[in-house]
């Protein structure tokens, strides 16, 4: 079913973006410095656009028991990706399979084919460990080491022995995470003393200074307040020119402002267990999903009328 | 609003709320006075405690005093020997346990999967180990350190090794605990970051509970510090008249000291008692300040998350 959903879309969805993409991106939070990058990036999807993930019928389990299943679609390089849905749906389940972070769990367990790059993420000869050097992830709650900013940022070059010096690497982070100016003169002092949103930010900054080719984003900006959380998408619309960025939010406005692609997740008891399961109801155009959707469900939800 | 003011003048004195009931106050005061009672007996018995020991062992607590060996005639005799057995026995006991208890720690909290039934074995066996009577452990240094297959004799490395066997599960408890309250969330970001389960143990999960652990150490050693019966059992001398020069050298400890100085009889030429009162209060002043250092370090370094 989400197959047929994508077929569909790729064929009319190039009006559509064009004509509600301006209206869509005039937003407090994304000034005009901002708009170009995206303009620039939007007509992309119209040559067939470099698929960094292929998620092929994933369903993940724990103890045996479903939490997502049927979940097929595409993410597209330097585009952004949101997973929308209500909770318990398994959105976080999923985006934790795309760097092996649910390796970390024992008893959980992935089906179907996730290729990145074409490379089954899954197969034996895959270490988890350099999966997550490759894709590197952003968590709900800011989570700092206990140590200075600099150190903070200095953390995962130094553990893979990245060459160059420490000291531009954690700079260019900074900057790249639109942290620096406002960390300069501290950059020795504990990360824990830094506002919330400057940590997620930071956190953020410490994923850049590895060089990832993708970016997990898992509610970055659930645990924020609307000030900080504009900085973050500001920053999301930024980082596309050169990352590919997948997103689960519980914030659907925040979905439809910054993602190109939005797959809604929706959960469902099981007939015989009281098993709740997640999947996938329809994947497309993140205009699509907010303006015509295909599927009632979807419709009912990006509409407010459930969830 | 006049008939708001009778319906407040009319029940005046059957009162909004009522008066307590005697009953009630008397127990309510009654328990907190029990609970006072006790606490008083416990600090009553400590101090008539210490007030004797200090009446009769503050005048020999002196330089002379622990830069003296131990000597037949109590005039000139000195703790200097079992002071540096026991800073020397201390030395070896951190040694092994430190390294021994921070690993196995780490291993119980970080690797050990708790569906296998032998982690769960080892965790409770652990527990157990705890309140083992510490004159088992002397019985086990006797015979596998000092006799049996190591046969290193009453020596330096065994006593220490021997109190180190004793205060091990407290070290492991207490690094378990460090260990755990460091947030899943920080072992997540550094892995997201492509880093090892190593790398992540060794440079963000040890770093953030070493205060921890190292409270867990001193406590440790404090509790050894004390411990009488182990040495005895394995042998350890009573009379020693030198300093350890090693691990493999014969020393006694400042507990068998005041031991021995107790059991002595004591007559108008020769009273040990206030050496073995003097004794007392220099393992007394070590031990708070071991206590001491431990709580300087948990309030100084400990992580707030």
């Amino acid at each position: 079913m989400p197959d047929r959903i994508v077929d569909e879309s790729r064929q009319e969805q190039e009006e559509p973006q064009e004509e509600t993409g301006p209206r869509r991106f005039v937003d407090v939070h994304h000034g005009d410095g901002v708009s170009p990058a995206l303009e620039g990036a939007e007509p992309k999807p119209k040559v067939a656009h470099e698929a960094i993930f292929r998620l092929d019928d994933v369903m993940v389990s724990y103890n045996s028991k479903p939490a997502v299943r049927n979940v097929s679609f595409d993410v597209g390089k330097n585009e952004i990706t949101a997973l929308i849905g209500p909770s318990g749906c398994g959105k976080s389940t999923l985006i934790r399979c795309l760097n092996r972070m649910n390796d970390l769990i024992p008893a959980a367990k992935v089906e179907g084919k996730i290729l990145y790059h074409g490379q089954d993420l899954y197969a034996s000869d895959v270490d988890a460990v350099e999966v997550r050097k490759r894709i590197g992830m952003v968590f709900q709650k800011p989570n700092p080491f206990p140590k200075s900013i600099y150190d903070n940022i200095a953390f995962g070059p130094r553990v893979l022995g990245m060459k160059g010096s420490m000291d531009e690497i954690v700079e260019r982070a900074l900057h790249q995470g639109a942290l620096w100016d406002e960390v300069k003169d501290r950059l020795k002092t504990n990360a824990f003393g830094m506002s919330g949103g400057q940590q997620q930010r930071l956190c953020i900054a410490r994923c850049l200074a590895v060089q990832p080719d993708v970016i997990l984003m898992d509610e970055p900006c659930s645990a924020l307040d609307p000030i900080s959380t504009g900085k973050i998408e500001d920053l999301m619309m930024i980082l596309k020119r050169d990352y590919s960025i997948v997103i689960v939010t519980h914030n659907m406005q925040q979905a439809a402002r910054v993602s190109d692609k939005t797959a809604f997740f929706t959960v469902e008891l099981d007939a015989t267990e009281t098993n709740r399961t997640g999947h996938v109801v329809e994947f497309d155009d993140t205009e699509k999903i907010f303006t015509n959707p295909s599927d009632p469900r979807t419709e009912a939800y990006v509409t407010g009328k459930v969830g | 609003m006049s008939a708001h003011g009778e319906t407040i003048a009319a029940p005046g004195p059957a009162r909004a709320v009522d008066r307590p009931a005697t009953a009630r106050r008397v127990k309510d005061v009654g328990f907190r006075l029990a609970l006072v009672g006790c606490v008083a007996i416990a600090f009553l018995l400590l101090g008539v405690l210490l007030w004797d020991v200090v009446r009769d062992g503050a005048g020999r607590l002196n330089v002379d005093f622990i830069t003296s060996f131990a000597s037949t005639n109590a005039d000139q005799a000195g703790i200097q020997g079992a002071l540096w057995g026991t800073i020397w026995i201390m030395g070896v006991c951190a040694l092994f346990i430190i390294p021994v208890g921070v690993a196995t720690a780490i291993y119980l909290e970080e690797y050990a999967d708790n569906d296998r039934w032998y982690n769960r074995l080892i965790e409770v066996n652990i527990q157990n180990l705890a309140a083992v009577p510490s004159i088992v452990y002397g019985i086990l240094g006797l015979a596998f350190l000092v006799r049996g297959p190591l046969s290193l004799g009453p020596v330096v490395l065994a006593g220490g090794l021997t109190l180190g066997l004793l205060v091990l599960p407290v070290v492991i408890i207490a690094g378990r605990e460090a260990i755990r309250a460091v947030p899943p969330s920080i072992r997540e970001g550094s892995m997201a970051l492509g880093a090892t389960q190593w790398q992540t143990i060794w440079r963000q999960v040890l770093p953030a509970s070493i205060p921890g652990i190292a409270t867990g150490v001193i406590l440790a050693l404090s509790r050894a510090i004390g411990e009488t019966a182990p040495l005895i059992v394995i042998g350890t001398a009573t009379f020693v008249a030198f300093d350890p020069d090693g691990v493999n050298s014969l020393f006694t400890a400042m507990p068998i000291q005041i031991f021995d100085w107790i059991s002595r009889p004591s007559n108008d030429v020769n009273d040990y008692l206030p050496l073995a009162a003097a004794g007392i209060l220099l393992l007394m002043i070590v031990l708070v300040l071991m206590n001491a250092v431990a709580i300087w370090l948990r309030n100084r370094y400990e992580q707030k998350w």
